[in-house]
């Protein structure tokens, strides 16, 4: 749940999201769920003369499973707050192992 | 169950304790399809999800020149932070 928490923080956010087939697309991120599936609008596909078949898409849902990377502006995240989440999940995850 | 509270001080008793002590520190982490990245690590998850800041992305191509000789090119890239998804993780490794 820690990183759909954390994306939840980030809603209304631009964000660039790189899908594991090299796409890179732009845009505000206006949703996401517990599978990290995320939607986007005002849409931006960079590397359009690679891709042009995304040139008139607006706004996007993307399934999570293909995400590779989302690229995030520092400003908008809280590191100590983002490092003391991390380590509670941890400690919970450490305790249902047992 | 009792043990939960000491988690947070324990040692690596289990694979993922080795990620938790990098936390706020350097770690490389080599992806699927021929990705490296350096960075620092500021938040995982169990399925190997991470945030990284201050990335340096390197990609491996290989190209066939004149002589169809192969011939490995880096590509580097920087971001400043970064998420990454985990069934994309090879391994995780902390940096001295």
């Amino acid at each position: 749940m820690l990183f759909f928490s954390f994306f939840k923080t980030l809603t209304n956010q631009t964000v660039t999201i790189e899908l594991k087939n090299d796409i890179r697309i732009r845009g505000t991120l206006k949703s996401v769920d517990q599978y990290l599936n995320i939607k986007l609008d005002n849409v931006d596909v960079l590397d359009l003369d690679k891709y042009p078949h995304l040139s008139s898409v607006k706004n996007m849902f993307i399934r999570g499973s293909v995400v590779r990377y989302v690229m995030l502006p520092r400003s908008e995240v809280d590191i100590g707050l983002l490092e003391d989440a991390t380590r509670r999940e941890a400690a919970n995850q450490a305790g249902k192992a047992k | 169950m009792a043990d939960t509270e000491d988690a947070g001080t324990s040692s690596v008793s289990e694979p993922l304790d080795l990620v938790r002590l990098s936390l706020d520190e350097i770690v490389f982490v080599k992806l699927r399809g021929d990705r490296e990245l350096k960075g620092r690590l500021h938040a995982y998850d169990s399925h190997c999800n991470l945030v990284l800041g201050d990335v340096e992305e390197t990609i491996y191509v290989v190209e066939e020149d004149e002589n169809e000789q192969e011939t490995i090119r880096t590509i580097k890239k920087q971001e400043e932070m970064l998420f990454v998804r985990g069934d994309s993780v090879v391994l995780i490794s902390p940096q001295a």
